[in-house]
């Protein structure tokens, strides 16, 4: 069973209906002490970061989510939340993820990163599966997370920054699966097929 | 690199779809759903809902058919209809809309942008800008009401000055219909919108006037847009989205190709 964790923010129907497309019907959780019951998880966010933080902090997911051993993963500003500090509102994240989020320098281009781009520099993983670099996904951002070794594939919109990450049991994507067509839908079908190693 | 979008519209009257032409005389296209299906399964980018009767009947638009689309379609959707404060809007992105378009609540109380980009965040909140050309006085004037011709009225504010202040209030994009090409398949309104993009840091949507491929390649080269918006074009099967993709590719157009 796929629990995504219900921080108040609007898009959950989006990510709840693009699991049911795949034939899994996963629970939109509201209590931390649920979430060692599932066997995987859903942080999603729109919005900004400072409010979103203080919302799983106050709502006591920060230290559910650091005990929880099997697949999380954050789409979006989930994912931003995942790593370890976020320039949007200067405020400390969950720190699952090694890096820093920080705004994307994107010079003349038009803000924020809205639309179809192709990802890049693609690694092998169970998350990445069925993945080619000419394969595109929808981004709506402006903070961004710096490619380090977590980094599973980049996008690039006047700089390089992290679309997949993943360490240990915890990945994020920064683009949103649940509206990225048939690339989407395979990913998600991969995050339900990963096994830990 | 980023794609230029492709961006079927669809004006939703009576739970149907509906296409006018200069805004006037509505027939019935087809099924909602239907044809949300058919335009994300060929390629389409994005979509655009339009419940055209929802501000002139002064009421929001219908729910129902939002959840209908967001449980059946995997591409970005954004409806507009009658959103005329954030309690409005949380009841279409709760039903799993990406965005959510304003036009005439915007112009009735402008701040109603600034409380939806609080909220919700910039990304959501699109503003829908319906641009007369005055051909006796060259000027670009904002209208509201459109989606009846009796209710549709001239506004205090011309195009420039209303694009400046809706970026200032936080809009996250602009839908910029030009009004004297609409539904007339003459080629988007290219001076108009060069114009408009110069002064625009967000991203721009051309609306009204796409007749051939050669005007989504034009719009694009020439206007330096984000997207182009097309309703008739795609509605009579005079162009098909997967062969433009094609198209824009070999003109050296970022597109997103589906197969």
């Amino acid at each position: 069973m796929i629990a995504i964790i219900n921080t108040g923010c609007a898009n959950i129907n989006s990510v709840r209906f693009a699991f049911e497309r795949l034939g899994v019907t996963p629970e939109v959780i509201t209590d931390p002490a649920q979430l060692a019951h599932f066997d995987r998880a859903i942080l999603p966010g729109v919005g900004h970061a400072k409010v979103a933080m203080e919302r799983l902090k106050q709502g006591g997911w920060q230290q559910a989510i650091a005990e929880y051993d099997k697949p999380l993963m954050g789409i979006c500003l989930g994912m931003q939340l995942l790593c370890e500090h976020t320039d949007e509102g200067d405020v400390s994240c969950l720190g699952m993820i090694p890096g820093n989020v920080g705004l994307l320098e994107v010079g003349e281009l038009t803000s924020p990163h809205m639309g179809w781009n192709n990802l890049c520099e693609v690694k092998t993983h169970p998350l990445t599966k069925g993945l080619s670099e000419q394969q595109q996904v929808y981004f709506v951002h402006s903070f961004a997370h710096t490619p380090n070794e977590a980094t599973l594939a980049q996008g690039e919109y006047g700089n390089a920054f992290s679309a997949i990450v993943a360490q240990d049991n915890y990945a994020g994507m920064q683009f949103h699966p649940e509206r990225s067509a048939k690339v989407g839908a395979q990913l998600l079908q991969n995050f339900i097929d990963w096994q830990l190693p | 690199m980023l794609s230029k979008r492709i961006i079927p519209c669809l004006d939703v009257k009576n739970g149907q779809v509906v296409k006018g032409v200069k805004f006037k005389g509505h027939e019935v296209v087809g099924d909602i759903l239907e044809l949300a299906q058919l335009y994300s399964e060929a390629g389409a980018d994005e979509l655009v809902f339009y419940e055209i009767s929802a501000s002139v009947e002064k009421r929001l638009l219908d729910v129902n058919w939002v959840n209908n689309i967001a449980k059946h379609i995997d591409i970005p959707f954004c409806v507009a209809g009658g959103i005329k404060s954030v309690a409005d809007a949380a009841k279409v992105l709760e039903q799993g809309a990406d965005k959510i378009s304003i036009n005439s609540p915007a112009i009735a109380r402008p701040q109603l942008i600034k409380e939806l980009h609080d909220e919700f965040g910039k990304q959501c909140v699109v503003v829908g800008i319906d641009s007369f050309y005055d051909e006796n006085t060259g000027d670009y004037l904002v209208y509201q009401l459109t989606g009846d011709p009796n209710a549709s009225s001239r506004t205090r504010y011309k195009t420039q000055q209303w694009v400046e202040m809706v970026q200032e209030l936080g809009a996250g994009e602009i839908v910029l219909n030009c009004m004297n090409q609409d539904g007339v398949r003459k080629g988007y309104d290219n001076a108009q919108l060069s114009l408009i993009r110069r002064m625009c840091d967000i991203p721009l949507i051309a609306s009204g006037g796409a007749g051939s491929m050669q005007d989504f390649a034009d719009v694009f080269k020439q206007s330096q847009v984000d997207g182009a918006l097309a309703a008739s074009v795609f509605h009579k099967n005079i162009i098909d989205i997967g062969e433009l993709k094609i198209y824009l590719n070999e003109q050296q157009v970022a597109v997103r190709l589906c197969n």
